[in-house]
């Protein structure tokens, strides 16, 4: 694997390798040196055209526990706000010689464009473009899935026959994007609930069923609900009348939770909008695996940057 | 063309002599700690383990050591998955045991001993292989070897355990495709 | 240099219907028929060869004056010859804004300077294509550059009182509105078609009805007032289907449609190459077949380019960064002869119907576009019997945003003839001056 662009074009056997690699990354924080030497000497640029301190840390944390060296490159204060385009600085990169390159863009299929223009020659990882894709965050909820799923045994598994339900903006989703391909790679069922406002044309040729109803949803007693955050600009765009009604037809409200049973993990990608999409109740709930995902993007975005950044001929060697 | 270098009694009687060995340079069992590296060799510390506590009476911890992440091929060889590391005790002050099928160029070692710093300061490392088969690249010997192997560059060794293939055997042959030994 | 005043075509097969000679003098066909004789003409052997009357294209954008590094007046046309046009109608969203006479008499004097083609500028409808106030209609209708198709293409005239009244108000001088038919709040940051490609892709959809619901009131306004009404580069099933009906119920409408869309796909937008970025967008196959079918049984009346030529950095980068358009000039006709011809759909006299006579008959131009004696003498002869794989080399644009490279294209325009002479000559465009020469000849 050179690139991780997109969970549509990752084939089974490479993801479960993946969430392996992430397992024996997970072991490390149990240690008192919590680094290995495996990128040593590789020089891995964040590049973030978009705001998101937390992927960024839980990148930057992944890149330097795998000792390699790490340039932050934000839009702000950088020639990216004096307007120099992708490709200049695609370019400038290369010549600078690094080895990898973690981009986060506004623009769908940015990280696509680095991969495939003949700009730079290096690993691309896409770190959320646009409302295309975010694979790291699918492949962490997956690594939290099978963990919360299968516990010690969760090695070399998929997620085979778990119901799991994607609640939310799905039209402007790329997590949900990105869960909805490799949930279906692993082998779950998934059910996606938005109002109709919010749900891509041409789902129904996608690996979903569709529900309008939360309730229907889950009165079914999924293994998983994951809430999407609703991202403030929608709110002005008609999408639905209002944050109110949002969180009493599309939210899981304290009373939705208390009816949910216990076997139900709670997932979100963060950050939360408390009391709009989720309630505090729901959160902060035992069956919350919210902070388990932060601490698994660590592992995950480890094992992804291993993958791609070892190898010469980029196939996996057993 | 394969040729047979152990076969099962063979490998039982290289064990147990490895396992006497042992006991006799660490004078008994106290502060001993076996460590094998994946795959193969953490099956040969718990056969090592077991003879031990035959002889002995008293168990021995055994554990994993992956030491993937400590290569120094890892960008010019095809990408290797990684395995679990399992070290069940604080190896402090301990005399740790690192147990490998064949020792060949001595690079897997210098990674396992990189990261066996980074659980502690052993007092004492030693390295108990089934095969030798000579052609080190760095200044690394084995304590304990189950057998002496002269091999060609050319030829593979090829070591199966039952607990992992069914059969226990050490075979050496005309090396064909590629891949490490 | 040499100069004749005569040209005679031998051989030639006319609009795929009979085998004949032409001969040319004086900018006009003097006479057709066997075994011609002009002992001082410039023969051209065109055995093997279609003759179409010089190719009509009512949607270009040459981008002079204002984004010369995209296009000019001269390279446009010199891209429209070496696709067998002779006239060429060049849309308003210039910068200044081909609002009034002083914009369209500077372009129609750039096009007659070059002398490649006829360049006919359209006006603009609202001033500055702000869609608020009507431009200065009557004064570019009766200027020297006669405009008779006015537009403001790029964007849609989306007030419904404002597109009656420029309906009816050029009535006064037989103009026509020409509508780019997109219904602005439901493309708000729009970037491909809306469906399952761009769901998937992550970019903000362009649905159909976005043209329809435009396309379905516009009918409805011309049926009303009782004025004539164009829709540029028709592009959905759906909007074939309305066309239907308003043309069964006698509504004047006309129609266009692009190659491009009578080709291309919007599963093209996977790679996020933005030489694939047009507006109105790239649809579904179903829509190119009905496209094709409505080409073939007349609902749509006439193929324009669109030919909308970029420079490379606003193709070369994020697809929502990327500007919209594709150049089309020298590739239509091979594509209309892979789509169409090829297929059966059209004879070669539909050809010449649909990329020459109707063409002009909806932008008013004089003559009757036929390949006889007394008409002017525009033409294009064109070998349909070669193909190529299409490459940036085949774009003589000064930008070269073509999305047909490493598609093979059917046919190739060999020798265009524009009022008596030659502007294309063996696939090769004749030299500047000379065609300049003899266009202020004929001028």
């Amino acid at each position: 694997m050179k690139h991780l662009l997109s969970t549509r074009d990752l084939d089974r056997a490479t993801a479960i390798s993946i969430l392996d690699v992430a397992l024996d990354m997970a072991a490390l924080g149990t240690r008192d040196v919590k680094k290995l030497p495996a990128l040593r000497g590789k020089t891995i640029v964040n590049l973030f055209y978009e705001d998101s301190t937390r992927t960024r840390i839980s990148f930057e944390a992944a890149e330097k526990r795998l000792s390699a060296d790490v340039i932050n490159f934000s839009a702000k204060g950088s020639s990216v706000s004096k307007g120099e385009s992708l490709k200049d600085t695609a370019q400038t990169l290369d010549a600078m010689g690094i080895d990898a390159v973690v981009v986060r863009h506004s623009s769908s299929g940015a990280p696509h464009l680095l991969a495939h223009s003949g700009w730079l020659d290096v690993p691309i990882v896409n770190a959320g473009d646009g409302t295309h894709e975010h694979p790291t965050q699918a492949l962490l909820d997956a690594f939290t899935l099978r963990e919360s799923m299968f516990d010690d045994d969760a090695r070399g598994k998929g997620l085979d026959g778990l119901n799991i339900v994607i609640v939310g903006d799905i039209l402007h989703s790329r997590v949900a994007r990105s869960n909805i391909w490799l949930l279906a790679t692993l082998g779950a069922n998934v059910t996606v609930v938005a109002p109709p406002t919010l749900t891509p044309p041409g789902i129904e040729t996608w690996p979903v069923r569709l529900s309008h109803s939360l309730d229907d949803a889950l009165e079914a007693a999924p293994d998983a609900v994951m809430m999407l955050r609703i991202q403030s600009e929608r709110m002005k765009a008609a999408f639905f009348p209002n944050a109110r009604e949002y969180a009493k037809f599309w939210g899981l409200t304290a009373a939705r939770y208390r009816k949910l049973g216990e076997s139900t993990i709670i997932m979100h990608p963060g950050p939360m909008n408390r009391g709009l999409e989720i309630s505090g109740e729901a959160a902060d709930s035992p069956q919350s695996v919210i902070l388990k995902q932060v601490t698994n993007g660590v592992f995950v975005r480890m094992a992804v940057l291993f993958t791609v950044l070892t190898g010469a001929k980029g196939d996996v060697h057993e | 063309m394969t040729a047979t270098l152990l076969q099962p009694a063979d490998m039982t009687r290289a064990l147990t002599r490895i396992a006497h060995e042992i006991l006799e340079g660490n004078r008994g069992t106290s502060d001993l700690v076996l460590l094998g590296i994946p795959t193969r060799g953490v099956t040969l510390a718990k056969r090592i383990a077991a003879t031990l506590a035959q002889i002995d009476g008293t168990e021995v911890p055994v554990g994993a050591l992956d030491v993937t992440m400590y290569r120094d091929d890892l960008m010019s060889n095809p990408t290797r998955a990684t395995a679990q590391t399992d070290v069940p005790v604080d190896i402090e002050g301990k005399t740790v045991v690192l147990v490998d099928d064949v020792l060949y160029s001595g690079r897997t070692v210098r990674a396992a001993l990189d990261a066996l710093t980074n659980f502690g300061r052993p007092e004492t490392v030693r390295l108990a292989v089934l095969i030798d088969r000579g052609h080190r690249q760095l200044p690394i010997r084995a304590d304990y070897v189950g057998k002496n192997v002269p091999s060609a560059h050319s030829e593979r060794i090829n070591v199966r355990l039952s607990e992992i293939d069914g059969n226990d055997l050490v075979t050496i042959a005309e090396h064909t495709s590629g891949g490490a030994a | 240099m040499y100069m004749s005043n005569e040209i005679l075509i031998t051989g030639a097969n006319i609009m795929g219907e009979a085998t004949a000679d032409i001969l040319v003098r004086d900018g006009v066909i003097t006479a057709v028929g066997a075994k011609l004789e002009a002992p001082e003409a410039r023969i051209i052997d065109a055995k093997g060869l279609i003759a179409l009357p010089g190719l009509v294209d009512l949607h270009t954008h040459l981008r002079e004056p204002g984004f010369e590094q995209s296009e000019t007046v001269l390279t446009g046309s010199r891209a429209a010859a070496a696709g067998g046009f002779t006239t060429v109608f060049a849309m308003a969203n210039t910068s200044p804004v081909a609002d009034n006479a002083g914009v369209v008499e500077q372009v129609k004097r750039l096009g007659d300077e070059a002398g490649y083609v006829t360049v006919r500028p359209i006006g603009a409808v609202t001033v500055g294509l702000a869609g608020e106030t009507l431009a200065d209609l009557g004064s570019m209708a009766t200027s020297r550059a006669q405009v008779s198709v006015f537009s403001d293409d790029g964007k849609c005239v989306h007030d419904s009182l404002l597109m009656r009244r420029a309906m009816e108000y050029v009535k006064t001088f037989g103009g026509v509105i020409a509508q780019h038919a997109q219904d602005p709040r439901l493309t708000i940051d729009a970037q491909m078609n809306e469906g399952e490609v761009s769901s998937r892709l992550g970019l903000n959809g362009w649905p159909a009805v976005a043209e329809e619901s435009i396309i379905a009131r516009d009918v409805l306004l011309a049926e009303h007032i009782g004025s004539r009404l164009h829709i540029c580069h028709l592009s959905t099933a759906g909007s074939v289907e309305i066309i239907r009906w308003a043309k069964a119920r006698g509504i004047a409408v006309t129609v266009e449609v692009t190659p491009h869309h009578l080709l291309l796909t919007d599963d093209l937008a996977e790679n996020y190459d933005a030489r694939f970025k047009v507006n109105p967008p790239l649809r579904t196959a179903a829509d190119v077949q009905a496209l094709r079918a409505a080409v073939a049984d007349g609902t749509i009346d006439i193929v324009a380019t669109d030919h909308a030529p970029h420079p490379h950095d606003t193709k070369d980068c994020e697809w929502d960064q990327a500007s919209f358009g594709m150049v089309g000039l020298e590739s239509a006709l091979p594509i209309v002869n892979t789509t169409l011809v090829s297929t059966g759909l059209l004879s070669w006299s539909d050809v010449a119907r649909v990329m020459s006579q109707a063409p002009a008959q909806i932008g008013s131009l004089e003559g009757n576009r036929a390949l006889t004696v007394g008409e002017v003498a525009d033409i294009v002869l064109f070998d349909p019997s070669t193909s190529r794989e299409w490459s940036t080399d085949d774009v003589v644009s000064r930008s070269k945003n073509t999305p047909f490279s490493g598609i093979t294209l059917a046919g190739s325009v060999v020798h265009t003839i524009r009022h008596g002479y030659l502007t294309v000559t063996d696939g090769l465009l004749v030299d500047e001056k000379v065609v300049a020469e003899a266009g202020g000849f004929r001028g």
